[in-house]
């Protein structure tokens, strides 16, 4: 074999990709976080997608593309995302010298595949040009291909895409604990609860609506003047997030009695809303 | 030999190679299932490369098909590990045990 070392623009971009795509690789099998697991696996995918425009594959790289980095890894991010991105593995090893004897038959395999298949590349290479230029490109060759030649397997494989999310939807389905309460049994539900202590089956009161605050943040006042802790929601009390309706009605009161011309009109300075934020305001919304 | 066709199998025996020592060392079931996918690219580049050494397409043809049969296997896959989450909170392989002898 004396033929000499041709350096193609191929070659260099084979190469060039290669070593991105074997960097990324290792980034997948070493990173801790399974995000950036995911993202240099991507980083792979895209690199191998260059390669096959290399080889004239022109549907397949964007097939790649389109199908491994955009839905795969997609995927695999928001399943990464449902189940909790901060859970590290656990560093026990479940057989000892694990990792050793598996990096060391990685690498003999590795060595076995390229002797074993490198040795058999005997044949110069044909290329595509006049299997893609048979019906006018490469898409227009691969569709010929696959709806004449493998028409069957196609139809085989688009019903397995169909029986596959079937099967994601049923496994990732979960199952209901407990029947679902309608809205018949919650109606039933709140008149059970009248009969028995007499709570009010009707809706709730609205929150107050004044001239100077109308969020739903601001409690109605009940007609002795105290506020409705009903008229509210838990969590913003909770949160020290609920207007002193009290408060805005003294304010709003002073507003009628200027317009009115009882007092005299004063300057009007923005104050900060008062809140009910302490214990005992707190305390007063029963 | 050519050297094209040598660095394209060498590239792929270290990807797949990349993929099994991922399969083997890491504990979590989201990152194995990466370096499976991994493989199934290594593979998938062979096909692709020797479909241009011997001017056919139908190795891309049959890279076509991988692509589409690991897309419905990572769909099945991931609701598999979402379901073993939800009922061991856990996506390490080393905790799900009960068919051990």
């Amino acid at each position: 074999m004396t033929e000499t070392l041709e350096i193609t623009p191929q070659l260099v971009g084979i190469i060039l990709c290669g070593a991105l795509a074997i960097i990324g690789g290792i980034g997948l099998i070493t990173l801790r976080k399974a995000v950036h697991a995911a993202l240099s696996l991507a980083f792979v995918m895209v690199n191998l997608a260059v390669i096959y425009a290399l080889f004239d594959a022109a549907l397949l790289a964007a097939a790649q593309v389109i199908v491994y980095t955009g839905a795969i890894l997609m995927l695999f991010l928001f399943v990464i995302m449902l189940v909790g991105v901060d859970r590290t593995e656990s560093h026990r090893e479940p057989i000892r010298g694990l990792k050793p004897t598996a990096i060391v038959a990685g690498i003999g395999l590795c060595a076995l595949i390229i002797l074993g298949v490198g040795s058999a590349l005997t044949a110069t290479p044909v290329g595509l040009e006049s299997a893609n230029a048979t019906w006018g490109g490469n898409v227009e060759s691969l569709a010929v291909l696959i709806f004449q030649s493998y028409v069957f397997p196609f139809e085989y494989i688009s019903a397995l895409m169909i029986i596959a999310p079937v099967g994601a939807m049923v496994l990732a389905h979960g199952a209901r604990l407990r029947p679902k309460r309608t809205q018949a049994d919650r109606a039933a539900e709140r008149i059970a609860a009248y009969a028995k202590s007499g709570a009010h089956p009707g809706p709730l009161p609205n929150a107050a609506v004044t001239a100077l605050h109308d969020s739903i943040a601001t409690p109605a006042l009940l007609p002795d003047g105290s506020i409705s802790a009903a008229s509210v929601a838990e969590a913003m009390v909770e949160r020290d997030a609920v207007v002193n309706t009290q408060w805005v009605a003294a304010r709003t009161a002073e507003r009628f009695a200027e317009l009115n011309g009882e007092v005299e009109p004063a300057v009007v300075t923005p104050e900060p809303l008062e809140l009910i934020d302490t214990d005992e305001e707190r305390g007063a919304l029963k | 030999m050519n050297p094209t066709l040598l660095a394209v199998v060498t590239l792929a025996a270290v990807l797949f190679c990349i993929g099994l020592v991922g399969v083997l060392i890491r504990r979590n079931a989201l990152i194995i299932f990466m370096c499976v996918e991994l493989m199934l690219n290594a593979a998938n580049l062979l096909f692709v490369a020797f479909a241009w050494a011997h001017g056919g397409l139908d190795g891309q043809v049959a890279a076509f098909f991988v692509m589409v049969v690991a897309a419905a296997e990572v769909v099945v896959g991931l609701s598999i590990i979402v379901a073993v989450y939800r009922a061991r909170r856990t996506t390490s392989v080393d905790v799900p045990d009960a068919l051990r002898l």
